[in-house]
């Protein structure tokens, strides 16, 4: 499993490919990637604030669940912080298993974790001023079905 | 002495990132009380409890947790990753 928490851009596209030729064994891999939305047509730009130290620990915890749980191959997750322009990648995650009813199950998880458990704060920078991103107890009753 | 960071619209409300504090407190909602009385930007920004969130040596905590042996505390609104 790999875990990167970085400020620079990257592209999912290089990144599945690279991570699925370095993953031995596995017949299905599933990925998400996470884009920043522009609603109103206001966005200016996106900044995202993380704990360093905690951030990465809370990644770790979170994967290791992931494995423990589903039988994976392989699994990464790639986060940025910092600023972000509308369309630019936020995150991804990608995991690989023998069958894909382990990778999608395990890929869920993990997002469904990192979006309330993983130290990330959003403001969202308009025109208007700025705001930061609530949380949604949706995000948080997600957690209920694992 | 420990080490209070705070996150997001804390950080912006407290005006700093981190601090190092003297403190007798013995759970988190103590220390919470003691920073009330410092000053009104502090009892502002812990005036809702269920609104903030908090990690004790960057694990997830809670309120009524002991700060025996902690280093470092953080407080920060529920986190909005993915």
């Amino acid at each position: 499993m790999e875990i990167r928490v970085q400020a620079e851009a990257f592209r999912s596209g290089k990144e599945l490919e690279a991570f699925t030729a370095r993953t031995r064994g596995a017949g299905a891999v599933v990925s998400f990637s996470g884009i920043v939305r522009d609603d109103s047509g206001e966005l200016s730009e996106m900044v995202i604030e993380h704990y360093p130290g905690m951030t990465e620990k809370a990644l770790e915890q979170i994967a290791a669940q992931a494995v423990s749980r589903w039988s994976l191959a392989g699994a990464l997750v790639i986060h940025r912080y910092g600023s972000l322009k509308p369309g630019e990648q936020i995150m991804m995650v990608a995991t690989a298993a023998r069958h894909r009813k382990d990778a999608f199950e395990a890929a869920e998880f993990l997002m469904d974790y990192l979006k309330s458990r993983a130290p990330f704060w959003k403001k969202e920078r308009n025109r208007d001023g700025d705001s930061w991103v609530s949380a949604k107890d949706s995000d948080e009753s997600a957690l209920d079905r694992w | 002495m420990i080490d209070v960071l705070y996150f997001a619209w804390v950080r912006e409300r407290i005006g700093l990132p981190k601090e190092r504090l003297e403190t007798s407190a013995s759970t988190v909602a103590d220390l919470v009380e003691e920073l009330r009385g410092r000053e009104e930007r502090y009892a502002l920004a812990f005036s809702d409890l269920s609104a903030l969130r908090v990690a004790i040596d960057q694990e997830l905590a809670d309120f009524d947790a002991s700060l025996s042996g902690a280093r470092e505390v953080a407080f920060f609104p529920p986190m909005t990753g993915g």
